[in-house]
């Protein structure tokens, strides 16, 4: 479980008995490099990258002054976090387009990584930019692969081209000519998920390349992946020349430092990352918020940038001032929900924020169907019982419930996870001073 | 089964080994804190979880004793023995018919494959054998174990795609009742475990077994990608919570990496590795073996 700042409080502990500011000295930065290489294990980052990337930092952070504004333990986060950064490449990497079209994306990867599923995720995401892609099936080894990626191809409204069980070279070099006479200008080819030391079918896809002139060729990774990321990026860029990498699962609790990995050993960038079993949960690469994850602190930018997409400045105020005063209502109850539908849903936000698990709010409470049955609840009130819900009797109770089609037992929960919310709110204005930033 | 069995073999094909990386520590000559890092790093390497890793080395400090740690082999059979035996700590469960087993665990780990092996094994023991299609989320999921079925040779209950994964177990186990089938293996939808909705569902399925078929054994097999990472003991210490695993199954293993957090889940939470997949094949499952997993581990 990734801990609010667990690194920061140990580098903070080790730190605690130097209270002259400074420069660092090579002491200290071996003391706190031990933290940080522990930091990086924990999240998967592979042991030979760590090793080389603690000696880079080490060398480049002996001798640095102090900032006036960070204590040390903050100083050296502040070098180790940029370090990643930098390691994991400036911005986001967008998809490359051929200058004479179809543009052919390659997917590659082990058993397992998500390959289907993001082909389907791709394909909506290109068609919101406006591209006509066509979806390719060339796993012909897994059983009901083909059918899977109809299913996703339907969901996604992009047609799907196979051949059965026909070679998955031939197939692409069909599929391109097809999507040129149909006037497709993306062309999706989805592979068997295959082991990198299965020299046959590392051989298939070098002759799918050979068939067809390839521009993308993406390894989608499980993000889960442990020290073996390493190998699995080496030998499928080795043998088919990848240009890029997509990070699947991020949605779990994994740290994901098998992206670091990846980019060290074969510096290819990493373009897209899968956070939900939605067609929509894809999104782009920021090598700064992956930093934060890797070491443990939460991905504080993200969580602000999806909020500020989502709910309006007014909104934002509105809702601080009710909080602030305590008038919250049943009424800013349901928008609140609504915002954070708005947002993605409870749990990709709770995945990002740093110490979430102390909120106690947990995924259950907040999950869609539920959120469709308190908007019935609410909206089967009258506007005083909605902001006085203290009156809300034993007879109002039965009428709302007729009214929703819910029950009153469904009812009472409702009021009484309201009524927590509240207090909540008010331990959360309490200890604004104690949510500090973890740098 | 020797110990040159198909779990070795799988782990042998990794030249990037354990033994290998003894040799060059030793060959390094370090002493002290130095030598104990880095045979650390070498269990870490093979995704042994950081705290497991430091627990082991501490043992093999305390037991090797004076020049004892200079001694390569001393320390190589003395770190085998300390992995054998955490692997032996949680006992695997005997088990017993008529049964239910259900498979659990993220997406893409290769529940419904190992489904289709784990149906032939136990026809290849005489038993008989039904599979219940609960994987009702993922496109074409029905479609992928029916195929598996056709090829053990066992019968399928399935609903269409998108309906109530409980109704599907439901109806295996009416079924399995009336055609008195020894095993019924239930496949689920992949989850990952901090989807608190998704392991209510997997609750509500693990009662209605309990609800429906109390006379039958019930074990819970978490199945595991040896390829991942530090987050399996995460994975593995969420689903226990939620429905209390029997046992794990490890999946992948014929590729280049080597499972090594499976020393957590048997030391720290006492959940046994029950099976092993080494291939896409249907035979390419076999019963877990502690001694020749260490074996094939370094």
């Amino acid at each position: 479980m990734a801990l609010f700042g667990s690194l920061s409080e140990r580098l903070n502990h080790i730190f605690s008995k130097l209270t002259k500011r400074g420069k660092l000295t090579e002491l200290e930065i071996r003391s706190a490099m031990r933290e940080v290489r522990i930091a990086l294990l924990e999240a998967d980052v592979n042991i030979k990258v760590a090793k080389q990337f603690i000696a880079d930092v080490s060398e480049k952070a002996v001798g640095q002054q102090v900032l006036q504004s960070l204590n040390p333990a903050q100083q050296v986060i502040k070098i180790v976090n940029d370090e990643l950064i930098a390691l994991m490449g400036s911005g986001n990497a967008k998809l490359e387009v051929s200058p004479k079209p179809p543009t052919v994306i390659l997917m590659c990867g082990l058993q397992g990584a998500g390959k289907t599923t993001l082909c389907g995720k791709l394909a909506l995401q290109l068609k919101k930019q406006g591209k006509r892609p066509l979806l390719v099936a060339c796993d012909i080894y897994r059983p009901a692969a083909i059918d899977q990626l109809k299913v996703v191809g339907g969901k996604a409204e992009t047609e799907v081209f196979e051949k059965g069980t026909q070679a998955p070279p031939k197939t692409a070099k069909q599929a391109v000519e097809y999507a040129k006479k149909m006037g497709y200008d993306t062309v999706i080819v989805d592979t068997a998920g295959r082991l990198h030391i299965d020299d046959a079918l590392m051989k298939e896809l070098e002759d799918i390349k050979r068939e067809v002139e390839v521009t993308e060729v993406l390894l989608t990774v499980d993000a889960m992946t442990g020290q073996d990321a390493v190998n699995v990026a080496e030998t499928f860029n080795t043998r088919v020349g990848i240009t890029g990498v997509i990070l699947t699962k991020l949605d779990g609790d994994t740290r994901g430092g098998a992206c670091l990995s990846i980019k060290a050993v074969t510096g290819k960038p990493i373009k897209f990352i899968g956070v939900g079993e939605k067609l929509t949960d894809l999104e782009p690469f920021y090598p700064d918020r992956m930093a934060s994850r890797i070491l443990g602190m939460g991905d504080v930018l993200s969580l602000i940038e999806k909020a500020q997409e989502a709910v309006s400045e007014a909104e934002a105020k509105e809702m601080e001032r009710k909080m602030r005063e305590s008038s919250f209502t049943l009424t800013d109850y349901l928008s609140q929900f609504e915002m954070l539908k708005k947002m993605g849903g409870a749990s990709s936000l709770m995945n990002m924020l740093p110490g979430a698990g102390k909120l106690k709010i947990k995924e259950g409470d907040i999950d869609e169907k539920r959120i469709e049955r308190v908007k019935a609840i609410i909206l089967s009130m009258t506007p005083k019982e909605r902001d006085n819900p203290q009156i809300i009797n034993y007879p109002r109770k039965k009428r709302i419930a007729a009214g929703s089609g819910t029950s009153i037992q469904e009812i009472n929960q409702l009021l009484k996870q309201f009524e927590q919310t509240k207090l909540l709110m008010k331990q959360f204005k309490g200890g604004k001073g104690k949510m500090r930033m973890p740098f | 089964m020797g110990i040159f069995g198909k779990i070795f073999q799988a782990l042998k094909k990794t030249k990037d080994n354990v033994s290998a990386k003894m040799r060059l520590l030793f060959a390094k000559n370090k002493l002290g804190d130095e030598f104990y890092d880095e045979l650390e790093e070498i269990l870490i390497s093979s995704d042994v979880s950081v705290r497991t890793a430091e627990e082991v080395v501490e043992q093999v400090k305390e037991e090797a004793i004076g020049n004892k740690v200079k001694d390569q082999q001393f320390v190589t059979d003395l770190l085998k023995d300390i992995l054998e035996d955490t692997l032996n700590a949680a006992d695997i469960p005997e088990i017993t018919y008529p049964c239910v087993i259900m498979f659990v665990g993220v997406n893409g780990v290769g529940k419904t494959t190992t489904i289709g092996k784990v149906a032939n094994w136990f026809v290849s023991q005489g038993k008989s054998v039904t599979v219940a299609a609960a994987d009702t989320f993922r496109a074409a999921a029905g479609d992928q174990l029916a195929v598996w079925a056709e090829r053990a040779k066992v019968r399928i209950v399935r609903h269409e795609e998108g309906s109530d994964p409980s109704a599907v177990i439901f109806d295996a186990v009416a079924s399995a009742k009336a055609k008195k089938t020894d095993v019924v293996l239930v496949d689920t939808a992949g989850r990952l475990h901090v989807k608190e909705n998704l392991m209510n569902e997997l609750k509500k399925m693990d009662r209605v077994v309990t609800r429906e078929y109390p006379e039958a054994a019930f074990y819970k097999f978490l199945v595991l990608d040896a390829t991942t990472g530090q987050n399996a003991v995460n994975q593995a210490r969420v689903f226990d919570e939620a429905v209390e695993l029997d046992g794990i199954v490890l999946t992948k293993l014929d590729g280049t990496a080597k499972g090594g957090f499976v020393f957590s889940l048997c030391g720290e939470l006492g959940i046994p590795v029950v099976f092993a997949g080494v291939g896409e094949k249907m035979d390419d499952l076999v019963p877990f073996d502690a001694e020749q997993f260490v074996e094939g581990f370094f």
